[in-house]
């Protein structure tokens, strides 16, 4: 028995589908979201936008504005600078990256429509939108750079003149011999492809509630964020607070999904103005705020090359990706993460040994494009998966057999990829197996085929992923970014006998909180509800890098591991003082201190905690106990992790009106060890959503003026509930060997695969057309448009 | 600006106001009533975060001026959960995780259980139909479909 560690006991939690307790508070409307904070002598602050993607702020008139009722403040860019620095998003990992300062409000030009330029501080936000409509800014418009395309040509406007071009980055990945690769492959196949410039639409829009107290020289941040201790971070530096006198709080945070970790020049105008008037002041955006300023994802015009055997081995891959991310790089974390990733990412299911792989990134005047949830992949993951169903066609077999063909078999784990990826152990055949199964898949195609006699077009589409996770400091710390890879773990014994944990990774409705109160439960040996787990607060909880990136379950897991271990033993030897027997003679198990070899109760762990507390004077005179334990964790062993999987679409297109129906979605995932199905299962279908949208439906479009059109909920589509279709989950386990807990993560995975699965059923029911579509999203119109382009051009040839 | 004033009913109890006419309901109930279990996602009547009862039937409240509520009888989150109304929809929504965030949660609830009124025993896509106005990015809906359905099978048709 002592071989059998805690989290594999009978009684652990790990590996069970235990509801989340925290989702009772929710369930009863108890939620306490920022905007539902209302504080002493609380303002509101609105901001007067720019209307222009491109333009010379010539003058700004106030004096209307500042006269009218309830009017605080009403504060210009230039105003503010002494109250708050600008910020530059460039890291130096990112070798030659540019993008130039940037201040909170604009000052003399303006970059994209949206771009905040004052700010109107009211006794209500609807006093401060009336104030904003008697604010008259006289512009000189330029013309603005919208087409990624063109952005780099010689008669285009320099956006950033000091920076020479509008080339914010560049790379290359050469490996193998591209040249001779492609020379030897029997088939070669070109593609061009559009992935959408989407945005996160998260239910509840970014807000914040500053409250500076000159009294003690303390600003108290309520915020919607995701990282809470990079903010408090940058509220010190920037606004010039010493750092222990930040306090941010981010109690519940209506959906995030990267989009609440960047910086905002509202965000910290809104802090600035709290610090320069003395009162709590809360910066709620508003839906069509929220369409212009929440960092926009994607945007990405990939060309692609594939060079394939006759037989239907990859020899090769091409690639060259242009991006469009906006009139600065995001900060902290930069706007090149994503196509950085997108050129390393691409192909990683597979084995090939040839690589090429060109990135662009470029200015233009649009708003500004960085992290949302699943940073690159499905960009990377569409084109790969395209490609090889390309592939498969023109050799002549079924895409599972070209998956199958060129996996990286298991026993080339651990593997490092042509793109300069390095997998420590992936299941890609077993993932599929198990999707084929799940799918029933010989039936399925017999379905098909079935359905096109009677003029039914269905399609089945096929997408492996690969996921990063688990980020190291490879990924920020070490490019100069004050963004903590480590996580930090506090575990309290109350003197009742229960546990708190304040821990760093947070709670964004992903479970975060019920699974780490699984982990040590199960760690600690003491039922579930008696575990209470606190986040979000930088005052309580240990610094850490909060939630991005998959890491909330595979570092915090972890962290809160070493934390419960680091108790227990604690807890035994105090326990083993009080009863005179050695330490490791002792368990706990189910809440009470029982002999190791057999289990004999001997007492509970309250009553530990009760002496430990209240009756020291009965222990040894040198005797101490230490009932507060804190660990740190940060994976070592490798940069970041990798999970993987598989995604199955089965969908049907109306031929007439283009419109897809969505049948069914399967995902296999393979996210090491399990903590709990349920949650994983539902990262998985959320995800799974948030992929489907850009393949069929979202899209920030742009006119020729850089003006957003598709700015209300009226106009750019998000996926609800009748158009989305049942999807199914399964789990393969491969945990990782580099941590104790084995758990890798799994926030990115739905939407890494899900627009790939999609665009490839797309093509696979347009097949009976000879149509394809590479450009997404898919719209009515564009599998229309497909389609009649393919019969205008067979009836030309006829002809 | 004129004060307008309106007398309504709020989760069964009597409310006399004085309001700006442009006042729209879910700030009327969030921030005069600080009933904040109704949440604000678009303010274009889009999103159904702002879901609740008018006189017995479904509203969007940030589409609804707060002086068209005069006379009326509002039910909100708040109200439905106190009378247990939402009860079996609420455990079964615990169970089976249909919530992430939580910021949809009072609009999926208040809407389901209309449903559940008019249709006690929907079909996965009339569910589904039923709920495409509320807009949720956390879950896929897939969770909430499942939910829904499993109070229409545990239910007598008498229920509520």
């Amino acid at each position: 028995m002592s071989n059998i560690s805690h989290i594999d006991l009978p009684n652990s939690y790990i590996g069970r589908s235990v509801p989340r307790p925290n989702a009772r508070r929710l369930l009863e409307g108890r939620g306490r979201f920022t905007d539902d904070l209302k504080l002493p002598r609380m303002l509101h602050v609105a901001y007067y936008r720019s209307p222009y993607a491109h333009a010379v702020i010539k003058n700004i008139d106030l004096t209307k504005a500042i006269e009218l009722d309830g009017i605080v403040a009403v504060v210009k860019g230039e105003d503010l600078v002494k109250y708050c620095d600008p910020w530059i998003g460039v890291l130096s990992h990112f070798p030659g990256m540019k993008s130039p300062p940037q201040f909170a409000l604009a000052i003399d030009r303006v970059l994209w429509q949206g771009e905040p330029i004052v700010a109107v501080v009211a006794e209500s936000r609807a006093l401060a939108e009336d104030a904003i409509e008697h604010i008259e800014v006289e512009f000189e418009a330029l013309e603005p750079v919208v087409n990624p395309e063109t952005a780099l040509e010689p008669d285009t406007p320099i956006i950033h003149r000091e920076l020479g071009s509008n080339l914010m980055f560049t790379a290359d990945v050469n490996s193998g011999n591209i040249d001779e690769a492609f020379n030897r492959a029997d088939i070669v196949i070109e593609e061009t492809f559009h992935y959408p410039r989407h945005t996160c639409v998260s239910l509840e829009p970014r807000v914040i509630l500053a409250d500076y107290d000159r009294s003690e020289e303390r600003l108290t941040v309520y915020a919607s964020t995701q990282t809470p201790y990079q903010m408090q971070d940058i509220y010190s530096r920037h606004l010039k607070i010493p750092e222990e006198n930040v306090r941010v709080i981010a109690n519940d945070v209506g959906g995030a999904f990267g989009m609440k970790l960047h910086v905002y020049g509202d965000d910290l105008a809104t802090c600035a103005l709290s610090k320069m008037l003395g009162r709590p002041i809360k910066f709620t955006a508003d839906r069509l705020e929220s369409f212009v300023t929440d960092v926009h994802a994607r945007d990405h015009r990939i060309s692609a090359r594939i060079g394939v055997t006759a037989e239907g081995d990859i020899l090769g891959m091409d690639i060259d990706d242009l991006t469009g991310v906006g009139a600065y790089s995001a900060y902290p974390r930069t706007s090149v993460v994503e196509g950085a990733q997108v050129i390393r990412i691409m192909g990683g299911p597979y084995r090939f040994n040839n690589y090429r792989a060109k990135l662009n990134v470029v200015f233009q005047n649009k708003n500004i494009m960085s992290q949302y949830r699943a940073v690159g992949h499905p960009i990377a993951c569409a084109v790969t998966e395209a490609m090889i169903d390309r592939a498969a066609a023109k050799v002549g077999i079924d895409p599972v057999e070209m998956r199958k063909k060129n996996y990286v078999t298991s026993e080339m784990y651990p593997h490092t990829s042509p793109t300069g990826y390095w997998f420590e152990e992936l299941s890609h055949y077993e993932c599929l197996d198990r999707l084929l199964e799940l799918m029933n898949y010989t039936a399925l195609r017999a379905e098909q085929t079935e359905c096109r006699k009677n003029g039914v077009w269905r399609g089945i589409g096929f997408a492996a992923f690969v996921e990063i996770t688990n980020p190291g400091p490879a990924f920020y710390g070490v490019g100069g970014a004050r963004i903590s890879s480590q996580d930090g773990c506090v575990l309290r014994l109350e003197p009742s006998g229960r546990v708190r944990c304040m821990i760093s990774v947070n709670e964004l409705g992903q479970g975060t909180e019920t699974v780490i109160a699984q982990v040590v439960a199960s760690t600690l040996g003491i039922p579930l509800d008696q575990v209470r787990v606190i986040t979000g607060d930088t005052e309580t909880t240990p610094h850490g890098g909060a939630a991005w990136a998959s890491r909330g379950a595979g570092i915090g897991g972890e962290v809160a591991m070493l934390a419960a271990s680091s108790l227990r033993k604690n807890i035994l030897k105090l326990a083993g003082t009080i009863l005179q027997a050695a330490p490791d003679s002792l368990d706990i198990y189910d809440g009470n201190v029982v002999d190791h070899k057999d289990r004999t109760e001997r007492l509970s762990v309250s009553e530990v905690a009760r002496i430990g507390y209240f009756r020291p004077d009965t222990l040894p005179e040198d005797f101490q106990a230490n009932l507060n334990v804190i660990e740190h964790y940060v994976p070592r062993k490798q940069p970041f992790a990798f999970t993987n999987g598989i995604q199955g679409s089965y969908l049907e297109i109306d031929r007439d009106t283009g419109i897809v129906k969505l049948l069914k979605h399967w995902v296999v995932e393979d996210c090491g060890r399990v903590l709990n199905p349920m949650l994983v299962a539902e990262q998985i279908r959320g995800g799974v959503v948030q992929g489907i949208g850009p393949a069929l439906f979202e899209e920030c479009v742009y006119d020729e003026n850089g003006q957003m059109i598709s700015g209300t909920m009226a106009d750019y589509l998000v996926p609800m509930a009748n158009e989305m279709p049942d999807i199914v989950v399964d789990h393969i386990e491969t945990p990782t060997q580099l941590q104790e807990l084995g758990v890798k993560g799994v926030g990115e995975a739905g939407t890494a695969g899900a627009s790939a699965a999609v665009l490839n059923a797309v093509n696979d029911a347009l097949t009976p057309f000879g149509a394809v579509v590479t450009t997404m999203p898919i719209t009515p119109e564009r599998i229309v448009e497909a389609i009649e382009k393919k019969e205008m051009s067979t009836h030309e040839l006829m002809n | 600006m004129t004060l307008v004033k309106i007398k309504l009913a709020v989760n069964g109890e009597r409310i006399e106001a004085e309001i700006e006419p442009r006042l729209n309901l879910a700030d009327f109930l969030r921030q005069r009533l600080e009933l904040t279990g109704t949440h604000v996602g678009c303010e274009h009547g889009v999103c159904g975060a702002c879901t609740i009862r008018l006189n017995g039937d479904i509203a969007r409240s940030c589409i609804t001026l707060a002086v068209q509520a005069d006379g009326a009888n509002v039910e909100t989150i708040e109200g439905l959960v106190t009378s247990e109304e939402l009860k079996n929809l609420q455990d079964e929504f615990y169970k089976k995780n249909a919530l992430q965030c939580g910021f949809c949660t009072p609009g999926m609830l208040i809407t389901a259980a209309e449903l559940l009124k008019k249709n006690p025993k929907p079909t996965r896509n009339q569910i589904r139909e039923y709920l495409s106005g509320n807009y949720c990015r956390c879950t896929g809906y897939h969770s909430i479909v499942d939910a829904i359905e499993a109070v229409s099978l545990t239910r007598g048709s008498n229920d509520v």
